[in-house]
């Protein structure tokens, strides 16, 4: 019998499954090898290499997203080597448009001229509306990198605010192909892709129309992929800070799927949802009225105080009096007309446990199995 | 769904009818489409309109409304005659078998034409590929429920799945896609007229005695109760004299809703539960105003029957009260004190009285939901439902014949109206058209029509129009597009100002008593 085949990561040695990558064994083992381009349930494109790590007998640093473990294989995910490679792929990425958080350096005229550059793209004088919550950010503070060695690159593309939901950045961009991913494997929208190609490439939607023209749904699974300021909720942008955000994760309540979701909330409002990752059944992904839709909630139509009819018209009342009203009455029609002259409907948007003491009430206090709801509509 | 919704990525062949996916379950849509695109799957749609899952589609079987039962006794017939059935898991596993035989035999491809328009040979493509197939899925939603011959639209997905094995396996199975978050836990805690909790059935006296001594109570009712569909007349009779609504909007997504709102109109006394001023709660006597979701501990059962997790995140508006709160008060207030600490000492009830919540607790599902039937703590919970075997034993196939739908097309309604969602709204709208951004997508009410319809009725895109059916008359916009049929059109439910349910026929199916949305007659004339 064949022994089971193992690794060696930074000097442990791992055993795994043949196929599995080394990113794959390595994460397993909580090593962690940096990444960009790589997004879960899609085939590793190789395309940032910021992943690259040494492995003994190689040529070249390999990607660990694409390169397969193999038996006796000697790897090092930090050697000098690497960090040196990683640096220098993350100096070209800051270089590579409006990455104007503070890791590009704070060279005096240098920066301030670069800072009124980015404001001309994007309209604003703060600094990026990720900062704290971008994944290049915090690859450039782990290496110490700042992106001043290289000339900023002007980037041709404006950016795009003419839909309700995403602003898309494309001075931010750093092409990982993350989102044309989410929209292609994951959600097979095909809405965008790779345009233009070479020094010129962007990401365009339907033959570079704006999104709200092209084949998107605004599922925003791609602004959820897009590990920098690219792609972000228009309502978010500028608006809400990750830290300042609680996360509570729940179950949408829209259709049947049941997609697992959190809600950022800030000042007791729901400010940004996005889909729980790494579980079912949704396993990150969410439709554009789960992500989008939530504005209902702190809307200033909700209903807030029990209503009272007199004269044909409604007036506020107290939770006494409104409860009192509807005891009276329902006993009163119970006791006259009999269990069966009352109905309720119970619903198909309230819990389980609501639902179990709407038949219980209606089955145990009013006596009567007049009770269903909209399951047919 | 008898399989789960991951399940859906392993299937071999997908047959989907009645149910457009990609705008009504977008997330689940994607597991279809990720196995046609990247795992080789084969998708068979069967549907009147041309909608996004056509894309994906191997065969599209473009049938005439209501006409369900035809095209799958076909298909039957095909596979029959053909010998592509599956002897084994017919005999060992299914009982009616020589009475489905004898009913679909006179359905040829050639006759099914006849009825449905689906080409005989298209037909016949559909019936092999699902036959043949190592796993085959069937995925369907109210397009196949809501026609007067809605159970025997069900029952005849189940004799095809039967029929060719596909059932208890992944990747295969009959699977209702639920519309609303929570309409599966609705059902499976007793909220129908029927059954209680866990579907133990009222008129069952020891399930009555377990549940009186459950709750502390004599006297329940063993005489099943109205539907929804049922109420309604009653109280224009004169029957029903109260109703509480909790949150439910019927005056939107009821059929006929002339008729629904003269219905409400006899009551004595309504009571509204709800997070809006809906249009039905604008029509009750007292309105309680109540938490939505992201104000509430619980949980909801979705279309897998996975029972997961709901938290709270924010503070609810005002005097807003969760709906278990308000029932426990009002329970209390007419003499049956209800108290609970909050709803996980509900949920610990629920699983003591329904066997198959037996085995669900807060802890377990802490992370991820779990799948009933799940009736002990220690059980892994029920991914697949009808592994070894059918709930009752064996599975029976049911011989169902056609039935045409209640309404047809004549010379003074010569078009056919069916109804349904768009993907920027939902159901009737009191939550979505809150978010200007789903209002900038889809603002108002629209009739899809052909081209050819288009011209024939002198409308054009964007124009009004004016719908009238045998029950009310709407005017919306006037969509041409490439998705409708000639001589169908579709208009969307969501929209108040713009009824679809105002022209909608209220005739129900006979054993459900869901309305036919799916099929009326109608004309359409330019508006001025």
């Amino acid at each position: 019998m064949d022994a089971q085949p193992s690794i060696t990561l930074n000097g442990n040695t791992f055993s795994f499954t043949p196929g599995e990558t080394i990113l794959e064994v390595a994460r397993r083992h909580d090593i962690d090898i940096p990444t960009l381009c790589h997004l879960k349930r899609a085939t590793p494109t190789g395309a940032c290499r910021i992943c690259m790590v040494e492995v003994e007998g190689a040529r070249t640093l390999l990607a660990a997203c694409a390169t397969p473990a193999a038996d006796n294989m000697v790897v090092h995910t930090e050697s000098p080597k690497v960090v040196d490679a990683r640096k220098a792929i993350l100096r070209l990425m800051l270089s590579s448009g409006n990455h104007n958080c503070a890791v590009r350096g704070g060279d005096d005229e240098d920066w301030t001229a670069f800072q009124l550059r980015v404001q001309k793209d994007d309209g604003s004088d703060a600094l990026c509306p990720v900062w704290g919550d971008c994944e290049l950010q915090n690859l450039a503070y782990r290496y110490q990198v700042s992106g001043e060695r290289f000339p900023a690159v002007e980037t041709p593309y404006p950016m795009e605010t003419v839909n309700p939901f995403i602003v898309r950045d494309f001075s931010r961009c750093i092409l990982c192909g993350r989102c044309v991913q989410a929209c292609n494997d994951v959600q097979v929208n095909h809405a965008i892709n790779f345009g233009y190609r070479g020094s010129v490439t962007k990401i365009v939607a339907s033959g570079d129309r704006p999104l709200k023209d092209s084949n998107c749904v605004f599922c925003g699974e791609c602004v959820q992929a897009c590990p920098v300021g690219a792609l972000v909720e228009k309502d978010v942008r500028y608006r809400h800070r990750p830290w300042e955000m609680k996360k509570v994760r729940t179950t949408c309540s829209y259709c049947g799927v049941g997609c697992q979701m959190i809600l950022h909330v800030k000042e007791n409002q729901v400010v940004k949802v996005t889909g729980a990752q790494d579980v079912p059944p949704n396993w990150g992904s969410l439709c554009v009225k789960g992500r989008f839709g939530f504005n209902f909630i702190a809307s200033p139509d909700r209903l807030k105080t029990p209503l009272v009819k007199e004269n044909g018209a409604f007036r506020e009342a107290t939770w006494e009096e409104a409860l009192d009203k509807v005891t009276e009455k329902l006993q009163e029609i119970k006791d006259r007309h009999g269990s069966d002259s009352i109905g309720v409907l119970a619903s198909a948007r309230t819990t389980n446990e609501e639902n179990y003491l709407a038949q219980k009430f209606t089955r145990a206090v009013l006596k009567t199995n007049n009770i269903d709801h909209c399951a047919r509509l | 769904m008898t399989n789960t919704i991951g399940d859906i990525e392993e299937a071999d062949v997908l047959l989907v009818t009645g149910s457009n996916t990609t705008e009504n379950h977008p997330v689940l849509s994607s597991f279809a489409k990720r196995a046609v695109k990247f795992r080789g799957a084969k998708l068979i749609l069967v549907d009147p309109r041309k909608i996004g899952m056509a894309e994906f589609a191997h065969v599209w079987l473009r049938q005439n409304l209501g006409t369900d039962v035809a095209w799958l006794n076909g298909m039957m017939h095909v596979i029959i005659e053909e010998g592509l059935y599956n002897k084994g898991f017919v005999e060992s596993r299914t009982n009616g078998f020589e009475d489905l035989k004898k009913t679909v035999a006179k359905y040829t491809p050639e006759y099914v034409e006849g009825i449905t328009g689906i080409p005989a040979e298209d037909l016949k493509e559909a019936a092999r590929l699902y036959a043949t197939a190592e796993k085959a899925s069937i995925l369907y939603c109210m397009g196949i429920t809501q026609h007067t011959t809605g159970t025997d639209n069900v029952k005849s997905l189940a004799n095809l799945a039967m029929l060719c094995g596909h059932m208890g396996k992944p990747g295969t199975g009959v699977n209702p896609l639920r519309g609303q978050n929570n309409v599966q836990g609705a059902c499976d805690m007793g909220g129908l007229p029927n059954v209680y909790s866990g579907y133990q059935p009222v008129a069952d006296l020891a399930v009555a005695q377990k549940m009186e001594s459950a709750w502390g109570v004599t006297g329940l009712s063993t005489k099943p109760g109205l539907t929804v569909t049922q109420m309604m007349p009653a109280a224009h009779e004169g029957k029903l004299k109260a109703l509480y609504v909790i949150g439910e909007n019927p005056l939107v997504s009821d059929p006929d809703l002339n008729h629904a709102r003269k219905c409400l109109e006899h009551l004595d006394f309504m009571v509204v539960q709800d997070i809006f001023l809906t249009e039905t709660a604008q029509m009750a006597d007292v309105v309680l105003p109540s938490c939505c979701f992201a104000e509430k501990d619980g949980t909801f059962s979705n279309t897998e029957r996975r029972v997961q997790r709901v938290r709270k995140a924010v503070e609810p508006p005002g005097q807003a009260k969760d709906d278990w709160e308000i029932l426990c008060a009002l329970s209390t207030r007419m003499g049956y004190p209800m108290t609970y600490a909050g709803p996980r000492e509900i949920m610990e009830e629920i699983a003591r009285v329904t066997p198959s919540y037996g085995g669900i607790t807060y802890e377990r599902i802490e992370d991820e939901g779990l799948h009933w039937p799940c009736p002990n703590v220690e059980h892994p919970g029920t991914p697949i439902l009808h592994k070894e075997q059918f709930t009752s034993g064996k599975g029976n196939f049911h011989a169902i014949e056609y039935i045409p739908p209640a309404e047809m097309a004549d010379e003074e309604y010569p078009l056919y109206l069916t109804t349904g969602r768009v993907l920027y709204q939902y159901h009737t709208g009191t939550m979505t058209m809150k978010s200007e951004g789903l209002n900038e997508k889809a603002p108002e009410c629209f009739v899809e029509i052909s081209p050819e319809d288009a011209e024939k009725y002198n409308v054009k895109d964007g124009s009004r129009a004016m719908i009238r059916s045998r029950r009310g008359e709407i005017r919306v916009a006037v969509k041409v597009s490439p998705m409708a049929v000639t001589g169908t059109v579709f208009i969307p439910f969501h929209f108040a100002q713009a009824a679809a349910n105002t022209l909608t026929n209220a005739a129900l199916d006979p054993v459900c008593k869901i309305p036919e949305f799916k099929v009326c007659a109608v004309q359409l004339k330019q508006a001025a």
